[in-house]
């Protein structure tokens, strides 16, 4: 090992730890919210990578018809509700937010697929995509269970992750892909070069926890976020509905999943079930920071992709294991010092 | 005198008749759902194009699913024997799947035609096990002559954790001393990580003359991106399980000049001439494709092609000395096996002996290169 092999590494390691701390945000938020461990986060970033793949191809993805299907289901079950407490004025609303909006999206992305806009444009249409995913889930899988406990929205968690991936195989089929770069560029620094894409990959990353930043600390939907996480029955009195705040975390989590699989997916190649271990990577970054802190968690996530680059080049056989065993002692020290949560969350 | 003979004569026919038209049945069970169904799909196509006969008898292909699991495999073997009657077996898609039919074909003494290639087999079920793809030293050393050519004296090995990786690997460290090289890494990947920087970096700071890939399709192009990308100039060799397009559509650009072995059969149009299986490759590849769309070619649906033309040159024989549907025309049917001799297949040329059940030797396997993205015969 010398310092180039070093740099070069780190310049790696980053790059990696970039993603692993959006995905550990956005896992860390939706716990607070909701106090759902979201297990198929990472499929959003899989979804968004391979449609982008699809869309390149001149491909109309298979996902705009999945966003389809699941709005329609959640307009019958609006609807139903509606009807049910006898608010028909509702209805034109429902129907233009789970019918109209989502044939738009289909609409758009079949006229967009066959002319191979540019990078951009076919970025903006996959975060489009994906984003009414997250609280499309939430609503059907998640807000009837709201209150069940932590274990039990786990287990839900699993069974939506399979569902995800099993659908993903479907919309998809079984082979990798890897988009084209939004850059080919090479910057020669020293005995260093840094790919644009890499560039790419961190200042988007960073662009998005300053947003999410000064989405927390600055909008009224942030303030009212950070309440629901902090104290949910408080949160409740003072008029922050539960439907509001998981729908918007989730849209949340969505968004950062795509944006996430957006820049990965040149870099690197996507399968349909390549999500979970970028989520599960996410989730132990999330846990090295404390599962509390954001700050700590995009830290732990980062410390994380060092550790996996480093550990690649020194005992690549026991890449995994190494990634995965450092887990242990900081939920050993963790267990020693804190306080319980949850006990605190059996008591509600 | 003279009317027992004819008589024993014209019994003699009709014993003959009879045996003529008795029929064959072959037992097939393939992972056709599971993780191996994209190889077992293949498999089977192949038995649409195959004739209704084997060895001059009408023949009956009996297909079973084995959900990718040796355990479903055992089932369906068992099943073939104690029910159908099958005069030989065909299978399976993996290792495990091959290996638990070739322990029934063993008990039942029942030929079996393993269509995946089996680990050395304990003496007393050998002699019932036919093997059809080449062994993974056979392809490997193909590369290692290339690279004697090229002068290659180190190579670095990046592959698959897991016993894809060590097959190749196993197969590279035992040539090395007759071709005279020496491998200097033995780095691992799994097939679903993101990224081999560390590994890369490790072989790019060993600098080897040649890198030497253990992975398989689309997976097996991280390392050839990842090699490419921070520059390795020396040639870069993978195995016979990356030949195909999902390789060269993931690496895209990055796929230019990788190199590998393979079955003839995949450049059936590009093989010299005189090259021994060019005509059958040819057929082969011609008709499947008419029949499964351009392209579809792959090394599997020819493993299925050969084995049935291994079970025709078997069943010629047997038939002779006994009726199918009994135990003696099992047994003869394997010794004919074992006595073929100069079969030409879609993918080698088969000289089997009671020591060798594959008898596939340098002509069944050839060197390709990607050349503006697609796979062409190294010349």
């Amino acid at each position: 090992m010398n310092a180039d092999i070093a740099l070069w590494l780190t310049q790696d390691g980053i790059t990696s730890g970039a993603i692993y701390a959006l995905l550990a945000l956005a896992l860390l938020l939706v716990f607070a919210v909701t106090r759902v461990i979201f297990v198929p986060q990472g499929e959003f970033l899989a979804y968004a990578a391979l449609s982008l793949g699809w869309l390149q191809q001149g491909k109309v993805p298979g996902t705009v018809w999945l966003v389809l299907a699941a709005a329609l289901l959640v307009a019958l079950l609006e609807a139903r509700e509606a009807l049910r407490r006898k608010e028909a004025r509702r209805l034109p609303r429902i129907a233009l937010l789970y019918v109209g909006a989502p044939l738009a999206l289909v609409a758009a992305t079949t006229w967009a697929a066959p002319r191979s806009l540019g990078f951009a444009a076919q970025a903006a249409l996959v975060v489009a995509i994906v984003v009414p995913l997250g609280p499309l889930v939430y609503r059907i899988v998640y807000r009837p269970i709201a209150h069940a406990s932590v274990l039990v929205l786990f287990i839900i968690s699993m069974a939506v992750h399979y569902a995800l991936v099993g659908i993903g195989l479907l919309l998809f089929g079984a082979e990798g892909l890897r988009t084209n770069a939004i850059a080919d560029t090479k910057f020669d620094w020293g005995v260093l070069s840094v790919s644009a894409q890499s560039l790419w990959v961190i200042g988007a990353s960073v662009a998005c926890m300053l947003g999410l930043w000064l989405f927390f600390e600055r909008s009224l939907a942030g303030k009212a976020l950070r309440a629901a996480a902090i104290n949910r029955v408080g949160s409740l009195l003072v008029g922050i509905p539960i439907e509001f705040s998981g729908r918007l975390a989730f849209a949340l989590a969505a968004g950062i999943g795509a944006v996430s699989g957006v820049l990965i997916s040149p870099i690197t190649t996507i399968y349909y079930d390549t999500g979970l271990m970028f989520g599960l990577k996410g989730f132990v970054g999330a846990i090295l920071g404390g599962m509390g802190s954001y700050p700590l968690a995009a830290l732990g996530a980062l410390l994380l992709g060092l550790l996996e680059s480093f550990s690649s080049f020194w005992a690549s056989s026991y890449k995994e294991t190494i990634v995965f065993t450092v887990i242990i002692p900081v939920l050993l020290w963790r267990s020693l010092v804190s306080r319980h949560p949850v006990a605190e969350d059996e008591e509600e | 005198m003279f009317t027992l003979r004819l008589a024993s004569l014209a019994l003699g026919c009709a014993f003959a008749l009879a045996s003529a038209h008795a029929e064959v049945t072959i037992g097939v069970s393939l992972g056709l759902t599971g993780p191996g169904a994209s190889l077992g799909i293949p498999y089977k196509n192949t038995l649409q194009l195959v004739p209704a006969t084997l060895g001059g008898e009408p023949v009956r292909y009996i297909v079973l699913d084995d959900e990718s699991k040796p355990d479903n495999a055992a089932k369906n073997a068992r099943k073939f024997v104690s029910d159908d009657k099958v005069d030989a077996m065909m299978g399976s898609t993996g290792v495990p799947s091959a290996l638990a039919m070739a322990q029934v074909a063993a008990e039942t003494k029942t030929p079996l035609i393993s269509l995946t290639p089996l680990p050395p087999l304990p003496p007393e079920r050998a002699p019932w096990s036919y093997v059809i793809p080449q062994p993974t030293e056979l392809m490997m050393s193909a590369a290692a002559q290339d690279m004697k050519k090229r002068g290659v004296k180190t190579v670095g090995f990046i592959g698959y954790s897991d016993s894809w990786g060590d097959l190749v690997y196993n197969a590279i460290t035992a040539l090395a001393p007759t071709y005279g090289y020496k491998v200097v890494t033995n780095e691992r990947f799994g097939r679903a990580d993101t990224s081999v920087a560390g590994q890369v970096l490790k072989i790019i700071a060993a600098a080897p003359d040649a890198v030497v890939v253990g992975g398989s399709g689309a997976p097996g192009a991280t390392p050839q991106i990842a090699l490419v990308e921070r520059g390795f100039k020396g040639p870069i060799y993978h195995n016979h399980g990356t030949v195909n397009l999902a390789f060269i559509q993931t690496a895209k650009k990055a796929a230019e000049g990788a190199i590998a072995p393979t079955g003839p059969l995949i450049v059936a149009e590009d093989l010299p001439a005189d090259y021994a299986t060019k005509a059958v490759s040819l057929d082969f590849v011609k008709r499947y494709e008419a029949a499964f769309g351009a392209g579809s070619r792959n090394a599997f649906s020819g493993y299925t092609y050969d084995g049935v033309l291994l079970l025709d040159a078997g069943v010629r024989e047997a038939a002779k000395k006994a009726r199918p549907g009994t135990p003696e025309f099992r047994s003869a049917l394997r010794d004919a096996l074992e006595n073929v001799k100069n079969l030409i297949g879609s993918h080698g040329v088969y000289t089997m002996t009671p020591s060798n059940h594959n008898g596939e030797d340098e002509r069944a396997r050839v060197l390709v290169h990607v050349v503006n993205g697609e796979w062409k015969l190294a010349k």
